[in-house]
């Protein structure tokens, strides 16, 4: 079995976000960047389904080479390969037909992304990439297993949750409950150093979205509290002046 | 050049979320002059199409020709892709639910268009085609440029008002065959039967570490169905399994955006902020001041949850028996 795990790399959980040049930029300055946690899950899933049958995991990155030090973590963690297409990812559309180009004559069986990337939110590449190459694809996964060509999976619907199957080759989107991220040890870090990292040139293109400006949430007026003894009261402001139940 | 509306259906019923889709293409066409289509996979009560032109729909396309009862995003984008070109559809408007966005995309790539999810306000149409969305979790907006003749965007639930907008709409019917036939199977649906989809909740009530275990998530759920709330929790509450991991919230868990959410005992983590603080009034019950949390609060009870949510309980239980 031949596994894809497409991997975005994305500003820390903890960082503060900011803009620059008048709010057209995200502010980079200072921020640690790490793999997309949704696909570090897809990555430990595809190496827990690859491992038992001798399989393979590839990890592709659309992006500039600040990225390696995260693709070089996914190897640590036990990708047996990588290649990053070296280009900045615009976009969603710009980053699926890179991923696209790059991975249609390659026989992949099963190709894993993350349900969605947590700086740009979009949760589209997965579809779009599935599009582009014919695959079926299922989004939000919470559960994969694949026996004889076949995929088991589940998946979270609005209030609740679907099982279905599908057969191979098809295009996943991970999340939470599908398993425990994997944290590399001694010996993936040792290993890692010496394992293929490719580096590809773009040739697909086609962005079609410009980010034209940025701003941040209101500023919250500051907070009207109420006595924990009189908490009745919040009800009613809630009903009668928020006007929210 | 016509927009169309993917009128999305739970249950055989349209969703309020659809009801917010065709209200933003109404939006779209009374600035521009396009017809405003609403398309329904599947549907084919009458009584339930014609819910759409209160909303602003001017014709109601029913698909039929394939089964849609179970989900496949290869197969419905296909079929509403093939609506977009049979009507000359230029711009398609779907939600951002967990079924739009599995369609958005592949819709997107169908009609070789610009695409645009997690949109949350309604486009400025003055100088070109721009969105805003959602980034950064929660933290931030972007207004987004469409650099494309053709459109996909997918509609944030409760983003904005649904405005009555009757109309005498037409009504027409259109059989689709897929070209490839689908290859994935439901094998079975497990709904969370008599509660309120997170995800589509106008009000929320959550729970974190500070409620101690899960035995007292029974006070939670009595102040949810008090006020026809969903509950939710913080990510150590559904990592320690004291709730499933669909009631996580935040950064990492689910981005809601209700009219009304209520944080009990939960400190106010940057990471948990991201995914709730586009909430229009937020409440937190925290016995700490110095919690976080009341930083990004509208109003607070500085408590023991123990004590403030029986009070809670009990005002909610009488108002709702009042009205
Ligand atoms: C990569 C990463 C991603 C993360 N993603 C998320 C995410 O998506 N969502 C998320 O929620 N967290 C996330 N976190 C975790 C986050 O940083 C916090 O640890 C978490 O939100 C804290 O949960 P909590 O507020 O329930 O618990 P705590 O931080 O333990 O806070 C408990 C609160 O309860 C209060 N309290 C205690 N007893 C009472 C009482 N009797 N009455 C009233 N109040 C009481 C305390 O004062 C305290 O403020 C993430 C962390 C990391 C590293
Ligand atoms: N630059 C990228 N390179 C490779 N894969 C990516 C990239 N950006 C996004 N992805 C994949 O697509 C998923 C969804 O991302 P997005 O559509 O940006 O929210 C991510 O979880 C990754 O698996």
């Amino acid at each position: 079995m031949k596994i894809l795990v497409c991997m975005s790399v994305v500003p820390d959980t903890t960082t503060k976000i900011t803009f620059t040049d008048g709010d057209t930029r995200f502010n980079t300055q200072g921020v640690q960047y790490i793999i997309n946690p949704y696909d570090e899950l897809a990555l430990t899933r595809a190496l827990e389904l690859a491992e038992p049958v001798n399989g393979s995991v590839t990890v592709v990155h659309v992006g500039l080479a600040d990225s390696e030090p995260s693709i070089r973590k996914a190897l640590s963690i036990g990708a047996g390969e990588a290649v990053r297409i070296n280009a900045e990812p615009t976009d969603a559309q710009f980053v699926a037909a890179e991923l696209a180009h790059w991975a249609k004559d390659k026989g992949f069986d099963l190709i894993m992304t993350g349900r969605e990337s947590i700086d740009y939110n979009s949760g589209a590449v997965g579809g779009l990439l599935a599009a582009m190459l014919d695959m079926p694809s299922v989004n939000v996964i919470t559960k994969i297993d694949v026996q004889g060509g076949l995929a088991h999976l589940e998946r979270d619907i609005d209030g609740g949750r679907e099982s279905s199957q599908c057969s191979l080759p098809l295009v996943v989107s991970a999340q939470k409950d599908l398993c425990e991220p994997r944290i590399p040890n001694m010996r993936g870090i040792m290993a890692a150093r010496t394992k293929p990292l490719a580096v590809v040139e773009p040739a697909a293109g086609g962005a079609k979205t410009h980010y034209q400006k940025y701003e941040l949430p209101p500023a919250k007026q500051g907070v009207r509290l109420i006595d924990p003894e009189r908490a009745a009261d919040l009800i009613n402001i809630l009903r009668n002046e928020a006007k929210v139940i | 050049m016509t927009i169309l509306v993917f009128a999305e259906a739970a249950d055989g019923a349209f969703k309020k979320s659809s009801f917010e889709a065709v209200c933003y293409a109404r939006h779209i066409g009374n600035k521009t002059g396009a017809p405003v289509v609403a398309v329904a996979l599947g549907i084919t009560d009458a009584a339930v199409l014609e819910s759409l032109s209160h909303y602003g729909a001017d014709q109601v396309l029913s698909v039929a020709g394939t089964s849609f009862d179970h989900f496949d995003a290869q197969t419905q984008s296909a079929a509403l892709a093939a609506a977009a070109q049979s009507l000359g559809a230029n711009t398609v408007i779907v939600s951002n639910t967990y079924s739009g966005k599995a369609i958005a995309p592949r819709l997107a790539v169908h009609l070789n268009a610009a695409l645009a999810s997690n949109v949350v306000e309604l486009p400025s149409l003055d100088n070109g085609f721009r969105v805003k969305r959602g980034v950064f979790s929660g933290k931030a907006f972007a207004w987004v440029d469409m650099n494309a003749d053709s459109k996909v965007i997918a509609l944030t639930p409760n983003s904005i008002d649904v405005t009555r907008d009757e109309r005498s709409a037409s009504y027409n019917t259109m059989n689709f065959q897929p070209a490839v036939a689908s290859r994935l199977q439901v094998t079975g649906i497990n709904k969370v039967s008599g509660k309120i989809p997170l995800t589509e909740a106008e009000v929320v009530v959550s729970g974190g570490r500070g409620l101690k275990g899960p035995e007292h998530w029974g006070m939670i759920e009595e102040l949810a169905t008090a006020l026809g709330a969903a509950t939710a929790c913080s990510k150590p509450v559904s990592d320690m399994g004291w709730r499933p991991h669909s009631e996580h919230v935040g950064q990492t868990g689910i981005t809601i955006k209700p009219n009304l959410y209520i944080a009990i005992g939960i400190s106010g983590a940057i990471q948990h902020l991201a995914g709730v603080s586009s909430s229009k009034v937020i409440v937190a019950i925290n016995k700490d001041a110095e919690a976080p949390f009341f930083k990004a609060a509208d109003y607070g009870i500085v408590g023991d949850a123990f004590e403030v949510l029986p009070r809670l309980i009990a005002a909610a239980r009488s108002g709702a028996q009042q009205a």
